[in-house]
């Protein structure tokens, strides 16, 4: 059973009011992030574009909870970060995929179930299922070193996935990879985000990749962080690579980068 | 046209593979020519037995005195071997205690380094006039020899785990133990082993100075021995078994490594 406790207000949205992270050393004190509010509707996808350190990666760890706001709260489907980090209802992608070498693939997939009391969630994936998922079926006893740069992102992907969580927090995931890998996991990441219903917060530096992936951009601005503009991307779904060709598309990424040259 | 050509680098695998053989052999080629050039000069300039044995004078040593270096050999071993286990046991417990709790890192550190700095053959009469001259003298310097070469490494080991991954642990809520038992404790292994292979040579370099001060048996011993009575040989021959004892053991944490640490693509070493 999960504790619902007063302070946070039944929703069903992950919604972020007011938040405001700033980072004391003994030489400076930085506002990452200054009264940053933002909706994240159940089932959406949103992108977060803004320029470098802007704070899109500090917006995902106040999600996530591994730090804490200075000012505002989030509210994650009536849970606070805590809540929802310790029922597992937030999956992680890194931009390096970050898997354990030492861990075979299937090994890896299981993490979150066997450390800070996964043991006990029995509403979970099934990691072969999960394998299929991604496109990666059969290959559950090959090791890291074993796969390429797309396929271990892959792997990272579906152990984000093996709780069901409601919300995918993904940071520059494709980052590292190559254009054509990058192109053909962003096609498979719709894909997966139809199959799972799961909200999916994407942080990318890619223009192209955040008008192709997403149904809102939230924009940001640096020094301190906030929100530039929301844009609705109103291309018809489900999307294909194709896309990427026609005039809607490239009006849409031309707004972008119109907003995103006053960030 | 640029035209790769299949046909080429199907060529080249064989002569690669030919060239590292060749690798392998150039060490012993090396030694064979310089105990070669041993013999020919000490036979030419007759050298006196005594400052510089003849490869021949030596081979003659060991053959008469097998059995002698042999009984000299096993307390050597059992006090490195024990040392080796005892020392890098400690400085693994203690590394691991740090991880838990940072004052005792801070308080234990600074003596492990100023008992760092004295050198073996100082502290080795010391330990020896404490404990006697046993084994147990021994076994403590060998221990001592090895522990902090270890507890640098392991401690450096157990916090070389890359931060996103302690992040995903965060992320995942796992607990202290838990980053511990399944991140760092991989993480430190190649940095475990690779002082763990230092270790497997100052062992019997600990062992066998601590049977210098105070002993009636081990390479140490007849090391004295031999050196007293000019029996250069014979030294030869103790200095060989000493040498191949350290290599022996140093094989053991090698195989142990390349057993255990199977996920790192292999490296050309
Ligand atoms: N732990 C920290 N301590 C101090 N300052 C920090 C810390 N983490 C982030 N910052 C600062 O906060 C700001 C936002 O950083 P953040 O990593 O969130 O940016 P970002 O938008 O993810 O950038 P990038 O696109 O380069 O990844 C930067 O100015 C950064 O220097
Ligand atoms: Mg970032």
């Amino acid at each position: 059973m999960t504790v619902v406790t007063a302070t946070v207000t039944e929703i069903d949205e992950l919604r972020v009011s007011d938040v405001t992270v700033t980072f004391e050393s003994n030489r400076a004190t930085v506002t990452a992030i200054e009264g940053l509010s933002a909706v994240f509707p159940a089932g959406s996808f949103t992108s977060l574009l803004g320029p470098s350190g802007c704070g899109k990666s500090t917006l995902l760890r106040v999600i996530s909870d591994l730090i804490q706001p200075t000012e505002g709260t989030v509210n994650l489907f009536g849970q606070s970060p805590r809540e929802a980090r310790t029922t597992r209802k937030i999956g992680f992608v890194f931009q390096d995929a970050t898997l354990l070498p030492w861990r075979n693939v299937l090994d890896n997939i299981l993490l979150p179930l066997q450390v800070g009391g996964g043991g006990s969630i029995t509403d979970h994936a099934d990691p072969h299922e999960l394998l299929k998922l991604v496109g990666l079926e059969g290959r559950e006893l090959a090791f890291p070193h074993e796969l390429s740069g797309g396929m271990r992102q892959r792997v990272a992907i579906a152990r984000a996935l093996i709780c069901k969580p409601k919300i995918l927090l993904m940071d520059e995931p494709f980052g590292a990879l190559d254009e054509i890998t990058r192109d053909h996991l962003n096609g498979e990441l719709l894909r997966i985000w139809r199959t799972t219903r799961t909200t999916i917060v994407f942080v990318t530096h890619s223009i192209a990749e955040a008008a192709f992936l997403s149904e809102q951009v939230i924009l940001l601005a640096a020094n301190p962080g906030r929100v530039q503009e929301v844009v609705t991307i109103d291309l018809p779904q489900p999307r294909e690579l194709s896309i990427r060709d026609s005039m809607k598309f490239t009006n849409v990424a031309a707004h972008l980068r119109r907003v995103l040259e006053v960030c | 046209m640029a035209v790769i050509s299949p046909v080429a680098t199907r060529q080249a695998e064989p002569s690669r593979k030919r060239r590292r053989g060749g690798h392998r052999l150039v060490p012993i080629a090396g030694i064979v020519v310089l105990v070669i050039v041993a013999q020919i000069l000490t036979t030419a300039f007759s050298i006196p037995v005594y400052i510089f044995p003849a490869p021949s004078d030596v081979v003659g040593a060991m053959i008469s005195n097998y059995p002698l270096v042999l009984t000299h050999m096993w307390p050597t071993i059992f006090e490195a071997v024990m040392g080796f286990l005892l020392g890098n046991s400690v400085a693994i417990l203690l590394a691991v205690t740090f991880m838990y709790w940072r004052s005792a890192e801070r308080m234990v550190m600074p003596m492990a380094i100023i008992a760092h700095t004295i050198p073996v053959v100082a502290i080795a009469p010391v330990l020896v006039i404490m404990m006697g001259s046993g084994f147990t003298s021994k076994i403590a310097v060998a221990a001592l020899v090895c522990f902090f070469p270890t507890l640098v490494n392991m401690v450096k080991g157990l916090r070389s785990a890359d931060r996103q991954s302690i992040e995903l642990m965060q992320v995942l809520s796992a607990s202290k133990t838990e980053t511990l038992t399944n991140i760092r404790a991989y993480a430190c292994l190649p940095f475990l082993f690779s002082a763990l292979k230092i270790a497997a040579g100052s062992a019997f370099i600990g062992a066998i100075i601590a049977e210098w001060i105070g002993s009636q048996q081990g390479l140490g011993y007849l090391i004295i021995q031999t050196t007293y009575s000019y029996d250069t040989p014979l030294l030869y021959v103790v200095m060989l078994a000493a040498s191949v004892l350290s290599i022996s053991l140093f094989s053991v944490v090698a195989t142990a490594e390349r057993l255990i640490v199977r996920w790192k693509p292999a490296e050309d070493s």
